[in-house]
């Protein structure tokens, strides 16, 4: 047992650490990495990052990933701090009781154009925290129904029929939600 | 919600019994075990005769702290020539100084406080053979050392061996783990590619640029290891990082599940099982606590839409949906209980007394806390709970058979006070001068939160963040990075001092009069140490920042 630290007990132990330091690099930085990336050559979808290709192999987006919607026809995403960028994501990072979020709040419900009386679900005023959430509540893509239907010339109860079917549940909480990018491909494929 | 609460909290807690168990095998084998020898062979071949064997606390330390020196001085040098270094497919270029300084602090400290976006600055291997790495070896250094002090309070005359500590944990418990995780998350969607971003054509015919990366790797041990510095700056809100209800899970187990074995591992090396039950319920009545409180506070709807036509919901700024509702409050409070600093909703956008939860957590900083240290933290608390109760029945207090006396309260104390002090200290300076007032996004005490919360995260090594901070600056840098490596250094070298000066001590008999630390009254008395004490140095600051933002809100 060493119970003092002479000076040659301080370099050896300095010797050590350089020896072991390298073998930590090689085994948590190599050797693991190393097995992760075998196991991911299996599941090539979702470990390239799930993305959603159109019938030509173009890269349309990822199906976890939002982009940007702001056409009538289109069903829109929650809004985002960062304008959906996906190469430098954030949230707002606004206090909730903020003046800055009522103006922006008032701002994206005058686009909302809201009738008498009616109410907008809180996710659809509400930036996420990565401002890249791929998701709607159920509630926030109903609410748009009319205004998509409209802008493509559908019925009210087509674009309802394809929102049902591609409504996805959360387990244990009562809740259910759309994917934006996938709901909006099987609207232009309804129309093809 | 009850459910998630049980998934989330109670099922880590059932996992953390056998983990604790195969933790103490693992890391501090029977001497005559064919795998401690075996393991120490090898250790002697690659190290050297001083890999193996045993250490006084004196000894123990200064290995470690050569290791870390080492650690540090690598990171650095990696992160400095990254634009030179292989695996930067995106071709991301020099960091500023101060940002290295800080970021190497960061990680090596366990803390992963980030003042980059990891997407935006830096390279794979940045990344991987940087920040992934010092993810596993600043983990297993707060492991090894607290498997020391429990050798030293258990009355053993020699500590063990750093290096051989931090090898096994390393090798045998963080690694195997990581790798479960990992492929759990690959299963879950997370992805794994050295290929850098792609450019995607949008249904809109615009254009997105989709960064991505060898994320499933650095997601497992960055929530195992109590680090929480993501690959993506927004961290676990980032779809790539936590694709799903279920990876939310994973993530969010993996958050407690060391903490809470450790504790098991305490009592085995320790022989002491009772103490660490005991230990364990203060731990786990504090997490429930917070968990509530979180999840109410969070409930209530945010503040900035009264009289809007807004339907009513829980506060939904900053969070993501596929986790459900309740789930970015619960998180809030398991990441700040132990030191993780990991976020899966933005903690700025909390509801302000919400953002009250995290910063009680880190204040206290012992509830399971960070992987190893989070337990050496609430050995403090233990020897200031037995000094009190030594004092009000007039006797010298014992921890463990031994005595505990004038040398070691000097001590705890310090080691107590180094925690407000720097977080006190910092915060001060930067809310009074342009260095911190001029960096903030929200106005009033919001902002001031802001400011308090991120020394508070950078003394408590968590690494959260209040995140509208404009916190890229070089005083911020320059003065988080010193707070991160004294906040880390000072509380592990002070208790195994203590530890060290109890066991050098001749062991008195337990009499009738002997303070029991292993009763439900001592519980209390653990309880009621980490809650006045926490509460009485942080008070102040509480009500100049979350409560007076809170009333403020009431206000308008």
């Amino acid at each position: 047992m060493k119970t003092t630290l002479s000076f040659r007990d301080m370099t050896r132990q300095f010797a050590v650490s350089l020896r072991l330091l390298p073998l930590t690099i090689l085994i948590c930085s190599g050797f693991y990495v190393g097995i992760i990336l075998l196991v991911a050559q299996g599941i090539p979808y979702s470990s390239s990052g799930s993305l959603v290709r159109a019938e030509n192999g173009n890269v349309i987006g990822s199906e976890l990933i939002a982009q940007q919607f702001s056409r009538p026809e289109y069903f829109w995403p929650r809004p985002s701090a960062v304008s959906w960028n996906a190469a430098g994501a954030g949230g707002s990072n606004l206090s909730p009781a903020s003046l800055a979020i009522r103006q922006r709040t008032e701002k994206l419900l005058a686009e909302l154009a809201l009738k008498k009386g009616e109410k907008v679900p809180a996710d659809l005023v509400t930036a996420s925290g990565s401002g890249l959430d791929p998701h709607l509540s159920f509630a926030a893509a109903k609410f748009q129904v009319p205004r998509v239907a409209r802008a493509r010339g559908l019925a009210i109860a087509q674009v309802m029929k394809l929102l049902h079917s591609t409504k996805i549940a959360i387990p244990l909480v009562n809740e259910s939600l759309v994917n934006v990018l996938q709901l909006n491909r099987a609207l232009d494929r309804l129309q093809q | 919600m009850s459910l998630l609460i049980v998934l989330v909290l109670i099922v880590p807690a059932f996992l953390s019994w056998p983990l604790g168990r195969a933790m103490t095998l693992l890391i501090d084998p029977r001497p005559n075990s064919t795998y401690g020898r075996w393991t120490s062979r090898i250790f002697s071949k690659t190290g050297g005769a001083a890999a193996v064997e045993e250490q006084d606390w004196k000894s123990y330390l200064f290995s470690m702290l050569i290791f870390n020196l080492l650690m540090f001085a690598f990171v650095t040098i990696v992160l400095a020539l990254q634009q030179w270094l292989p695996l930067n497919p995106d071709g991301k270029g020099a960091l500023e100084a101060s940002l290295i300084f800080n970021t190497a602090a960061s990680f090596v400290t366990n803390t992963n406080l980030q003042h980059y976006s990891g997407e935006v600055s830096m390279s794979y291997f940045s990344q991987l053979f940087g920040l992934m790495w010092l993810q596993f070896v600043s983990a297993a250094t707060g492991i090894a050392c607290l498997a020391a002090l429990a050798r030293a309070l258990g009355g053993r005359k020699t500590v063990g061996n750093f290096y051989s500590d931090l090898m096994r944990t390393t090798l045998f418990i963080l690694l195997p783990l990581a790798l479960v995780v990992a492929i759990l998350l690959l299963a879950g969607g997370v992805p794994m590619t050295l290929d850098g971003a792609v450019i995607a054509h949008t249904l809109e015919h615009a254009t997105q640029t989709i960064a991505r990366g060898p994320v499933a790797a650095m997601e497992a041990i960055k929530q195992l290891g109590t680090n929480g510095g993501g690959f993506f700056g927004p961290n676990s809100t980032h779809p790539f990082e936590n694709p799903s209800f279920f990876t939310n899970i994973i993530e969010c187990i993996s958050i407690v599940l060391i903490p809470m074995a450790a504790v098991w591992m305490f009592g085995r090396i320790t022989g002491r099982m009772r103490d660490a039950a005991v230990i364990f319920a203060v731990m786990m009545s504090l997490l429930l606590l917070k968990g509530a409180a979180a999840l109410w506070l969070e409930g209530v709807p945010t503040a900035a839409f009264s009289g809007l036509p807004v339907e009513i919901s829980s506060n939904l700024e900053g969070k993501e949906l596929r986790f459900g509702s309740g789930a970015g409050a619960l998180w809030a409070a398991v990441t700040t209980a132990t030191s993780n600093g990991s976020v899966n909703c933005m903690h700025d956008s909390l509801n302000p007394l919400t953002g009250l939860v995290p910063l009680a957590g880190m204040w206290m900083n012992v509830v399971f806390g960070g992987v190893g240290v989070g337990l050496i933290n609430m050995f403090i608390f233990i020897i200031v709970g037995v000094f009190i109760c030594g004092m009000m029945v007039g006797r010298t207090p014992e921890y463990f058979g031994r005595k505990v006396e004038t040398r070691e309260m000097t001590l705890a104390l310090l080691a107590l006070l180094v925690h407000p002090a720097l977080i006190l200290g910092g915060t001060a300076l930067f809310a009074a001068t342009p260095a911190g007032a001029a960096t903030v996004l929200n106005n009033g005490a919001h902002g001031f939160t802001e400011i308090l919360y991120e020394f508070t995260s950078a003394a408590a090594n968590n690494g959260s963040g209040f995140e509208g901070l404009g916190d890229n600056t070089v005083p911020w840098n320059v003065a988080t990075g010193i707070v991160m490596l004294l906040a880390r250094y000072i509380p592990i070298i002070l208790p195994l001092a203590i530890a060290g000066s109890l066991a050098a001590k001749k062991p008195v008999p337990e009499t009738a009069g002997t303070l029991r630390t292993d009763t439900l009254l001592f519980t209390f008395i653990i309880f009621g140490s980490v809650v006045f004490i926490g509460a009485l140095l942080f008070l102040p600051v509480a009500v100049l920042g979350p409560v007076a933002d809170h009333l403020a809100a009431l206000r308008d």
